[in-house]
């Protein structure tokens, strides 16, 4: 079978309207709340800790485990429960939430109300990022929609259980999407990521027990429910279970969200994505956004679950697969991301603070072929003192770009010492220069 | 809570369950660099100067990183290194990302030779950098408040100032603003940082990126001489250290005593110490002719003897000022060698419940701050810490963070009660009495704290006492100014038969020796003033010229705090001795003063002798007495010696009218609460520019109904007089305003009303 496409999340995305409420409920949509509501809420949460899910967001935590650090209830302490989805998708190259609810905001509001049930939480937050107005319409109606047909509010279902749900949107911050950070944000301060313990499970929101999920998990519970944890735990691997959207962008000829089990390769996806574009070759990429370090043509067969990739060097990260072909330059590419990272440090700790502005100028430098070999020494130990010394991962993974393209492509980093310059000529690699 | 052995560069260490592992190293003396640490805030993590090595986190796996050491708990069994390779390298790396975008100006740098970056960037640092690149550039400095400003490129964002802010005094008003390299310390527009503790953040900015109006480029560090001292703002005794060059102060810092003030003083105590350098009295002087003449010491004490061994009857009133050593010259001075017991240290609104109150339940005891922390719950009545007691408002405010229950009796609901989390019982002046009876919650394990406002409430004291005997909460007075307390211990009340300062006063005494009195402070300063005229012979001891100068007959120049040795005596009760800073020529003590004119009065020719002038008084023969020896046992015949009747007047005219019952006034006027704000017209506060820019703008507090129907500003018209002031809305005890005591003309007293009336309110027009 040459089609290893396994469309769950994505299955309704080319229907007509697929974003609202008729049209989600015409393939059986909130069908799993039924489902979920006449379960325990504790059985609802075996379930998903069953099926294998880990946390689409990047690190990979098992998503069942994660909701079971909330303390039991207690009734000595009143303090409510929060589930708080972090839609905050800002990662470079990342582009799988966002298409997520755009295109069916429904199966994450439905993930919500299900695992809200599942945690006993009374009200749940979308946390989206707010540069994304129209998926923030699409989500708020799809929220009214969802409170009209008795989803959310009081009662739903029938069941007594009740569920509030708020679509708040940020201000544009990256660090917001580091869970602590996006707490803040949503109390009204400034994102900075906290201190930790207390860990958002016993002080989160409010200082309430509170869950925080990324927007793909969430939206993978009602599938898990509808059909199972076996049938989820089948698919992928065996530490790397289920389905998850791979986002291809860059150099491919079909770049889009490729729903695959966990544990299939690049070389098959860029096979479905139609091949690297004419004429060139795959020279690098990203096998989970930006911060996850790069991989070569040698990576191809890597499997693409959280065990392969780690094993190869890099994380699976939010599976963003930037695919670079030879027409790129990797110092402008990893100029490009510092400069991101640099604009997008909290401030809060010295290493991220200093260390990107101070690596953005010696790769300026680099770029315009001003520097010194040493310049890569020098790079290489800036990144030594950033990474495992910030506060956050946020320095951690503007460290992962500089240190994997120098172990890759230390040669062309000097090419631009021998040569004064950049030795690529940028035009080569837009969208439209084959055109020309 | 139990105890935890770890290892730190292989020393074994034990510590609570808890401890920091950077406090834990402190306990063996391994000093690890740090920046956002401070042991008095709550941990952050945010410079990671701290990073340290853990090999072994005691569960017999290590961190594959270095751990910041201020923000992990210790564990058994822990292993840390914080000098090997692993940690030192990860030292040096965040020295260098730190001097990446700082300025490197230490030559030029307020901070230069005390600044923390500095010392830790040459004990932690590589001594070069690898920075070849652009520095970030702020235009600077830029004002904070109008007296602390920040240097924006010097900042290393470490929070210290707006932990500080945000966690002590609560008073946020500093935060972080913008990201990444362009974070900074900002205020929100057109809102300055507005604290009485604002000093602190400047003092423990670990770089020179905050300094004060006042001190910046003034001095460096290296050319002052430090002594420590005591702060005489209040009656707090706070520790302090004053820096000096050259005979001058240049700077005032809070001492570390964590017993008393922790780390923390407030603006007044650091920045309000010019006062002793302007219109000081620099020699005595004695009027001849109806002017005052600067004349000599000899001369001038002789006098002075002579004109108080001339009156039939003298009164006392040595003011709050003074040291426990003063205090008890004073107590000697009047009671053996003046015989009078017309003594009284109270320049305010007094009472003889007061009197009564201070010798039978102040003098002697002993409540202190560490007393507060364990009680269960502390009740304030009278009392305006923020404002009246600022070291005893931070020890309150953080009591109450770790669960202590405070209760204030109070006329409004202010901000400093909403600071201390207290619950505001909404009281009327004069209603304190009645309500202390309905105070909840009090037990054996409770403080109750008065004020000395209680003295214009009738009964309040005594229903103070009998709270906490029928509870057995303990009890202490919480007075204004530094020598109250001192002057309770060292008995400066009066004696039996005497008069109190209000009945020295209305009772037209021969002479008056006055020390640290404003006249406009008493309870009627018009009439002390007229009293000064009356008198056939006043003296002043003082530091600066006052109302009393004008009216003096002698006047004797006296030391300030700096210029003496001495101890106060905090509202606790606590001795808080103080070396002198500067040893200044003829800078006398009162003490020192008093024992000049003893001895002239002992031995008058003596003393007169040495004076080449035409002295009225030096008259007789003998031999000469040292000053320093001690006063005979009686006074020579003849001289002045009041019996316990006196020439006081009845009893009845001393008697000061009840204040108003709290209720609502039958006349239709209004209560007139009133306190000393923080930074005010005190005295001690002149000529500190920068430090009065920093005032809270006075407002007076009315009723918001009455507010809505008056506008912003109204005419409040007493007894005494009228005033047309800005008024804010405020939650009151029924029938009440609050005016500060002394932040606008002469003062309330003066200007206002008398104490314990009412008011009328009015629109301005």
């Amino acid at each position: 079978m040459t089609d290893t496409l396994t469309p769950v999340l994505t299955a309704n995305w080319g229907d007509e309207r697929a974003w609202t409420l008729p049209a989600y409920a015409e393939q059986g949509g909130y069908d799993a709340l039924d489902v979920a509501l006449g379960m325990a809420p504790e059985d609802v949460q075996t379930m998903v800790k069953d099926s294998g899910l880990r946390g689409r967001g990047g690190a990979g935590f098992p998503t069942g485990v994660k909701w079971g650090f909330l303390p039991p209830p207690d009734p000595e302490n009143p303090k409510p429960r929060y589930l708080v989805v972090n839609a905050d998708e800002s990662e470079p190259g990342t582009c799988k939430d966002i298409p997520l609810m755009m295109a069916s905001p429904h199966t994450l509001v439905e993930g919500v109300i299900i695992s809200s049930y599942a945690i006993r939480a009374e009200r749940a937050f979308i946390y989206v990022r707010g540069e994304v107005l129209h998926v923030i319409r699409r989500l708020q109606a799809a929220v009214r929609e969802a409170y009209a047909a008795g989803h959310l509010g009081t009662n739903i279902h029938g069941s007594g259980y009740d569920l509030d749900l708020v679509v708040h949107a940020g201000a544009g911050a990256y660090i917001c999407g580091e869970e602590t950070a996006l707490l803040d944000s949503l109390e009204g301060r400034r994102g900075q990521p906290r201190l930790r313990p207390p860990f958002p499970a016993v002080a989160g929101l409010y200082a309430s027990p509170t869950v925080i999920n990324n927007a793909e998990s969430i939206a993978s519970v009602p599938a898990i429910v509808k059909n199972g944890a076996d049938w989820f735990a089948g698919m992928g691997t065996e530490k790397s279970a289920g389905v998850g959207i791979f986002s291809l962008s860059g150099h491919v000829k079909k770049p889009g969200q490729y729903e695959a089990p966990l544990g299939i390769t690049l070389r098959k996806l860029i096979e479905l994505a139609g091949g690297v574009r004419e004429g060139h070759e795959l020279k690098f990429w990203t096998p989970g956004g930006s911060s996850t370090p790069l991989f070569t043509q040698e990576h191809l067969d890597v499997t693409l679950d959280f065990e392969g990739v780690q094993a190869a060097g890099s994380m699976l990260g939010t599976r963003a697969l930037q695919i670079f072909d030879d027409s790129v330059c990797v110092v402008r590419a990893v100029l490009r991301w510092t400069e991101f990272y640099k604009h997008e440090s909290c401030g809060k700790c010295t290493p991220c603070r200093e260390g990107t502005w101070w690596l953005v100028q010696v790769l300026e430098r680099l770029e315009k072929g001003d520097g010194k070999p040493e310049d890569l020494d020098l790079l290489l130990d800036q990144c030594d003192n950033i990474l495992g010394r910030s506060f956050c991962a946020l320095g951690d993974g503007a460290t992962s770009p500089i240190t994997s393209s120098i172990q890759y492509f230390r040669d062309e980093y000097l090419a631009h010492l021998e040569q004064g310059g950049c030795p690529f000529d940028p035009a080569t690699s837009t969208a439209w220069a084959e055109s020309k | 809570m139990s105890d935890v052995t770890l290892k730190i560069d292989g020393a074994d260490v034990t510590v609570p369950e808890g401890t920091l592992v950077i406090r834990a190293a402190e306990q063996v003396g391994i000093e690890i660099p740090r920046f956002c640490d401070h042991p008095l805030l709550a941990p952050v993590g945010a410079c990671r100067q701290c990073l340290v090595d853990i090999p072994d986190a005691g569960n017999g796996r290590g961190f594959p990183k270095p751990q910041a050491s201020c923000t992990i708990p210790v564990a058994e069994g822990m292993v840390v290194e914080t000098q090997n390779s692993t940690a030192v390298k990860a030292q040096h790396g965040i020295m260098e990302f730190l001097l990446v975008n700082h300025p490197l100006d230490c030559p030029v740098c307020d901070k230069g030779g005390e600044c923390p970056l500095q010392n830790q960037a040459m004990s932690h640092g590589q001594g070069e950098t690898r920075f070849e690149g652009t520095k970030r550039t702020f235009p600077k400095p830029i004002n904070l408040s109008p007296n602390v400003l920040l240097d924006r490129e010097r900042c290393i964002v470490c929070q210290r100032c707006t932990r500080f802010a945000a966690e002590i005094p609560g008073d946020p008003g500093i935060a972080l603003i913008q990201r990444g390299a362009q974070q900074q310390i900002g205020i929100a527009e057109d809102k300055p940082f507005s604290s009485y503790f604002s000093g602190n953040v400047i003092q423990i900015c670990p770089v020179g990126a905050l300094t004060s109006d006042d001190y910046r480029f003034r001095a460096r560090p290296f050319d002052l001489v430090s002594t420590p001292s005591v702060a005489e703002h209040d009656a707090c005794g706070a520790a302090i250290r004053i820096d000096h060059r050259r005979g001058k102060v240049m700077r005032r810092l809070a001492g570390n005593d964590p017993e008393v003030n922790e780390e923390w003083i407030s603006d007044k105590d650091r920045f309000g110490f010019r006062y002793a350098v302007r219109d000081r009295l620099t020699s005595p002087m004695i009027r001849e002719d109806g002017e005052l003449r600067p004349a000599s010491w000899l001369e001038a004490v002789a006098v002075a003897a002579a004109g108080l061994a001339a009156a039939g009857s003298v009164g006392v009133l040595p003011g709050g000022r003074l040291t426990l050593e003063d205090a008890k010259a004073y107590a000697t001075f009047a009671r053996d060698t003046l015989r009078t017991p017309h003594i009284d240290f109270r320049s305010r609104p007094l009472s003889e419940e007061e009197t009564e109150f201070l010798r039978s339940r102040v003098a002697g005891t002993s409540v202190t701050y560490a007393d507060l922390d364990a009680a269960d719950h502390v009740v304030l009545v009278g009392l305006e810490p923020e404002d009246e007691a600022g070291t005893l408002f931070l020890r309150l405010r953080k009591a109450n963070k770790a669960g202590l229950r405070i209760t204030t009796l109070s006329p409004y609901a202010s901000e400093g009660s909403r600071k201390l989390g207290a619950e505001v019982v909404l009281t009327a002046p004069g209603a304190e009495k009645d309500a202390l009876s309905q105070v909840n919650g009090v037990t054996d394990a409770s403080v109750i704290l008065v004020g000395e406002r209680l003295a214009t409430s009738q009964g309040a004291y005594s229903a103070a006492a009998d709270l906490a005997d029928r509870t057995g909460a303990r009890l202490a007075w919480v007075p204004r100014r530094a020598g109250d307390r001192g002057a309770v211990e060292a008995g400066l009340l009066p004696g039996e038969g005497g008069l109190d300062a209000d009945g020295i006063v209305r009772a037209g005494l021969d002479a008056l020796l006055v020390a640290g009195v404003d006249p406009d402070d008493t309870a009627d300063p018009d009439a002390f003033l007229a009293a000064l005229d009356r008198a056939g012979f006043v003296v002043s001891l003082e530091q600066r010229v006052t109302a009393v100068t004008e009216r003096a007959d002698v006047v004797l120049p006296v030391a300030t705090a700096s210029e003496k040795a001495g101890t106060f005596v905090t509202w606790e009760g606590r001795r808080r001795p103080f070396e002198k800073v500067f040893d200044k020529p003829a800078a006398y003590s009162d003490a020192e003063v008093l024992g000049h004119i003893t001895t002239s009065l002992v031995e008058p020719a003596s003393a007169a002798s040495g004076v080449e002038t035409n002295t009225a008084s030096s008259s007789a023969e003998g031999d000469r007495v040292g000053l320093d020896t001690p006063p005979p046992p009686s006074l020579r015949e003849g001289a002045p010696s009041l019996g316990a009747s006196g020439r006081a007047s009845s009893p009845d005219d001393l008697t000061r009218s009840p204040s108003g019952s709290g209720g609502s006034t039958d006349e239709g006027g209004f209560h007139l609460a009133t306190w000393h704000l923080m930074l005010d017209n005190g005295t001690l506060q002149s000529g500190d520019k920068a430090l009065a820019a920093t005032a809270r703008p006075a407002f007076v507090r009315i009723p918001a109904a009455l507010h809505e129907q008056l506008g912003d500003v109204v005419t409040i018209t007493g007894d005494r007089g009228s005033w047309t002031l800005p008024a804010l809305p405020a939650e009151l005890a029924e029938g009440t305003i609050w005016v500060p005591t002394n932040s606008f003309g002469r003062g309330v007293w003066a200007d206002l009303a008398s104490p314990g009336s009412t008011v009328s309110v009015e629109g301005a027009k």
